[in-house]
């Protein structure tokens, strides 16, 4: 990048950014419709079939509608941050895709072009510090809705997002000790081309620890006590309409998409596939690249919607159990273990089965400790039970 | 004047700004908010330094860790508009006349010896060297301060144990 010729390199830095935007945008519109046709599949309906070539223009429809609403805020909330909050949850979610990158190289006219924004060398770090500024949006726009199920959403978030965030720095410190860089596109090129070169092999806890701390970034169902319908009418966006609600429903969805690529780079070889990306020539193989990056991260974004249309919502004690009794201990333990094998044997295949073997021992440990301590009864019926809501955790 | 220049006004501002309306605004909620964009804008000036990982952290531990617990806290305990007299009554006012006098000493003598000394604005730049920082600060965190390191890392794990002991014992007792 840095021997590009400067009128090239703004040339090719603004036509990237057009091209990404964009594609985040259509990126929404077609997670919402594949949200609501997989559900519908999944739930043996038909989800929105009738606007546009299998419904495929509802959500352009949506959108239409939401524009068109009243805007309306209401008389209570603090007029400022109300106005904010939808804002300051949906251009972390833009700016982070930044730093991913998105395919190796084109070379046109003779200019080398990485398919990335920047290649900051403190990439993943600028990731991290993007994504844990989320919350602020949630956060802030529960509080200044001025609305008890909105405050207690927001409250619920901002605990939550504390929680899985530590989770989310520790599971990939053993990946950048093997790679020993910060910067994604490193990352992603010291992956091979061969899935068993991937991350998520070597890494295999860390990697499950990391998916699911992401889930609960992004305040997707089994983590989505922010908002949780049954409970909170629609958590933080309860005092929500129009275009200030669809905002905060793109940023969901942006969210969503930003970490399946960033979860793609970090551990499931980032735009390598079989060498296929390294056929056809200069420009050819930057395409490549490109696709191959793209189909990752959409079947990564399958799963999601998969998980979500699959799994309950956790209880709040549930969550905060999960976050810090079970993956906080794997997330520390695979840096350990990480860095003693490799440094010991230096053998990426020990490292990854000692990985395994350790995360089963810290999880069974923690496992039997919690059943160790739990009272009998509440053990017994705790199916049954659905009292502990989140309002007693909080108090 | 330079870019970078422009841009070290522009953040010293911003930050400034920040501080200021951090104890000019009233109401605890909008006080984080500026605190939250005073650490960006210094986030920035270390940037400007070349230190990428320090703003990166400043980021991830400040605005991101510790002010999401601040709007927690502030949420959770429904404070409302402080009044003019609020906690800080008149019985804290003489020491902190003291200690801004102080302060105002303090900045007053280094911009003197920055403006007299041209030896250190002319050393600044050299040090910074943008592509190495995130390995320059590990490799001295475990050699040359290995033992503040250390030190400090185990002062963080008994304030850790200490919250724990206490939390643990407050609700045994409620129970």
């Amino acid at each position: 990048m840095e021997n590009l010729p400067l009128s090239v390199f703004i040339l090719s830095s603004i036509g990237k950014i057009l091209i990404i935007v964009h594609l985040l945008l259509i990126g929404v519109m077609a997670m919402i419709w594949s949200e609501r046709r997989v559900s519908g599949w999944m739930q043996d309906r038909l989800g929105p079939n009738r606007v546009g070539f299998q419904g495929i223009l509802q959500p352009v429809a949506d959108g239409l509608k939401f524009l068109f609403k009243e805007d309306l805020i209401p008389n209570h909330v603090d007029k400022p941050l109300y106005v904010l909050a939808p804002a300051m949850l949906l251009v972390p979610a833009l700016v982070t895709v930044a730093v991913v990158p998105f395919g190796s190289s084109i070379t046109i006219l003779g200019h080398e072009i990485p398919l990335q924004i920047a290649d900051i060398n403190i990439g993943i770090l600028y990731v991290l510090a993007i994504t844990s500024l989320g919350v602020y949006g949630v956060v802030l726009g529960a509080w200044a809705s001025n609305n008890k199920y909105a405050l207690l959403g927001g409250l619920r978030s901002s605990a939550q997002m504390i929680s899985y965030e530590l989770t989310l720095g520790l599971a990939i410190i053993g990946l950048l000790m093997l790679t020993s860089s910060l910067s994604l596109r490193e990352i992603a090129k010291a992956q091979g081309a061969y899935p068993w070169h991937w991350n998520f092999l070597i890494h295999f806890p860390a990697f499950l620890a990391f998916t699911t701390a992401m889930f609960a970034e992004t305040n997707r169902l089994p983590f989505d006590l922010a908002e949780a319908e049954q409970e909170l009418v629609a958590g933080y966006h309860t005092e929500y309409s129009s275009m200030k609600f669809a905002m905060f429903f793109m940023a969901e969805y942006m969210n969503m998409i930003v970490g399946s690529a960033v979860t793609v780079t970090l551990f499931l070889g980032g735009w390598h596939f079989f060498g296929l990306e390294t056929m056809g020539g200069p420009v050819w193989s930057g395409l490549i690249s490109f696709g191959i990056f793209f189909v990752k991260t959409g079947i990564f974004l399958f799963v999601f919607i998969w998980v979500r249309w699959t799994l309950p919502r956790f209880r709040y004690d549930q969550l905060m159990n999960l976050g810090w009794k079970f993956l906080l201990p794997i997330a520390l333990s695979s840096i350990v273990v990480t860095g003693t094998l490799w440094i010991t044997t230096g053998s990426r295949l020990i490292v990854g089965i000692g990985n395994v073997v350790v995360a089963l021992i810290v999880a069974s440990i923690v496992a039997g400790l919690l059943a160790m301590k739990a009272p009998k009864p509440a053990m017994q019926d705790s199916d049954s039970r659905v009292t502990p809501t989140a309002l007693d955790a909080i108090e | 004047m330079n870019a970078e220049q422009i841009l070290f006004i522009l953040f010293g501002a911003v930050s400034l700004i920040g501080a200021i309306s951090v104890i000019s605004f009233r109401h605890p909620i909008y006080s984080a908010l500026s605190l939250i964009v005073t650490f960006f804008a210094q986030a920035g000036l270390f940037l400007l330094l070349g230190a990428h990982f320090v703003a990166a952290v400043q980021v991830i531990v400040y605005a991101g860790a510790i002010m999401v617990l601040f709007l927690f806290v502030i949420m959770l305990l429904n404070l409302g508009t402080l009044s003019a007299k609020g906690a800080m009554g008149g019985k804290l006012k003489g020491f902190a006349v003291i200690l801004g006098i102080l302060l105002a000493i303090e900045g007053i003598y280094i911009a003197t010896n920055v403006l007299n000394n041209t030896a250190i604005a002319s050393a600044q730049p050299a040090t910074a060297t943008p592509n190495t920082t995130t390995y320059e600060i590990g490799e001295l965190l475990f050699s040359k301060y290995l033992l503040p390191f250390e030190v400090t890392s185990l002062i963080l794990l008994a304030a850790l144990i200490g919250v724990i002991v206490l939390v643990k014992r407050e609700s045994e007792s409620e129970n």
